[in-house]
């Protein structure tokens, strides 16, 4: 087995020291960066996340994954020469505008992040407005809503609409998801996918970045 | 212990089509059903019908007691979806739910205070979810404290100490037992209870966790639960746990369950 498969076993497995010390092999031996993020970091995690979805692995299983993941990654993040990315892409996540039920969306932040996207997360509470500005400030691919309480599921819609008003709706894909929203709703408030959990939600970012 | 039965909720699968359509004999049967197998309340949720969660709210209430004894446990985060149930409730109703949400708070106490009802009170406030057990019994005995101050009988209180997945953060159960406990001690007339499957979101095998954990809250003071009564075997778990904590007396419960054949699970 190469260093490379044996970095993408390591992942698996949430080997955290095992991974680190092969990733600095590979540096030490020249192998670029860019290439261990793609073909043995980030390619560990889509097996975890493939896993993930035919309930083969558990949410704690995808946690020290993750951790496995980012112990390479701090190894070779300095590394990346500029305009070399180590992100599939950029998604900015948050609870919306009086929702303070975060389980959700932290769950799909971790899963995101172990996918290899850059993830802002804004945190809960966040109003349409302060939307608006980390979407100027973080140029994200993806806008990521979550609502838990039916009291607050128009707060996406008015989040959708500020965006759309501040004229850089179109910049971005919207994705919603939390236990209440629905695909139906989804459509309704002209947001792009709706994703019932963190795996779905790593599916459709990567269609949209795609 | 308290069961307040969990199953007529709109997310749950085919019972948003079934309120949508006003079905009245499919959601009868299931709230006769869980009546039948012992639950104390029948939780009624519509909130994902949204524009129309009022008017369905409503409707639930009058179609569910129509064939049920038992009050009914009235369940939105909308005030008025709360206070029209709350009118069309005959009896005392339990009404979930109550945060220290400052906002929230207002609005669901003037409700309450309308109507004599019981209420579930969420352990969050504007800082949002809990974090550890001192998290937890901070709100819970901040939301105790108001609720009486506003004239809500303590034993009319159900305090929810919000259960979040033991996979994320394996302290988490600890934390919630802690909670349980400190809260039992200090107010003895004060009901803890506690939607229980958010425990083992993400793991396999869930209804083991489930119902474990629900024997491991009850030695703390947990006197009430959101469960299916439908499952026999948690069920059975919770009428030997009653019986093993000196809550039933001369094994009378747990003996008359076992004649029923309720405990052959």
């Amino acid at each position: 087995m190469s260093k490379m498969e044996k970095i993408v076993e390591g992942v698996i497995a949430g080997n955290i020291d095992r991974v680190a010390e092969l990733t600095q092999e590979l540096v030490d031996e020249g192998t670029k960066p860019s290439e261990i993020i793609k073909n043995g970091l980030v390619a560990g995690m889509d097996v975890v996340g493939g896993r993930f979805k035919k309930n083969e692995m558990f949410v704690p299983e995808v946690l020290i994954a993750a951790k496995a993941m980012h112990s390479g990654m701090d190894i070779v993040k300095p590394l990346l020469t500029e305009g070399e990315s180590s992100s599939v892409g950029t998604v900015i996540m948050a609870t919306v505008e009086g929702d303070l039920h975060d389980i959700g969306k932290n769950l799909v932040a971790m899963m995101l992040e172990g996918a290899g996207f850059e993830v802002v997360d804004l945190g809960v509470d966040i109003e349409a407005d302060e939307f608006v500005e980390a979407v100027k400030e973080h140029q994200p691919d993806v806008v990521g809503l979550s609502a838990l309480l039916t009291t607050t599921m128009p707060a996406m819609e008015e989040t959708i609409k500020s965006l759309e008003e501040a004229g850089i709706r179109d910049q971005v894909k919207i994705m919603v998801g939390g236990a209440p929203v629905s695909e139906d709703f989804a459509n309704e408030i002209g947001a792009d996918g709706y994703a019932a959990d963190g795996s779905t939600a790593t599916d459709i970012a990567r269609e949209f970045v795609s | 212990m308290i069961v307040i039965g969990e199953l007529i909720n709109t997310s749950r699968e085919g019972l948003e089509e079934a309120v949508k359509n006003r079905d009245v004999e499919f959601i009868q049967d299931l709230a006769k059903k869980q009546e039948e197998a012992g639950a104390d309340y029948i939780d009624v949720n519509c909130g994902t019908l949204i524009k129309e969660e009022v008017e369905a709210m409503e409707w639930l209430v009058n179609t569910v007691q129509e064939v049920v004894d038992v009050p009914l446990c009235i369940d939105s985060p909308n005030p008025k979806a709360l206070e029209v149930g709350l009118e069309a409730h005959e009896g005392k109703a339990l009404v979930n739910s109550i945060t220290a949400e400052e906002e929230r708070f207002a609005e669901t106490l003037e409700i309450l205070k309308e109507h004599d009802a019981r209420v579930v009170a969420l352990v969050m406030d504007d800082d949002g979810m809990p974090n550890g057990a001192e998290d937890r019994i901070r709100v819970g005995k901040k939301l105790i404290e108001d609720l009486m101050k506003a004239g809500i009988a303590e034993g009319d209180i159900f305090v929810d100490p919000i259960i979040q997945p033991i996979g994320t953060d394996q302290a988490v159960g600890e934390h919630i037992l802690d909670a349980v406990e400190e809260i039992t001690r200090e107010y003895e007339e004060v009901h803890i209870t506690c939607g229980l499957s958010n425990i083992s979101h993400g793991l396999p095998q869930r209804q083991l966790l489930n119902r474990t954990f629900v024997t491991l809250a009850m030695s703390r003071g947990l006197d009430s639960a959101i469960i299916d009564p439908l499952d026999p075997k948690i069920m059975a778990l919770v009428t030997a746990a009653e019986t093993l904590l000196g809550n039933d007396q001369y094994c009378a419960g747990y003996i008359k369950a076992a004649k029923s054949g309720k405990l052959d699970v």
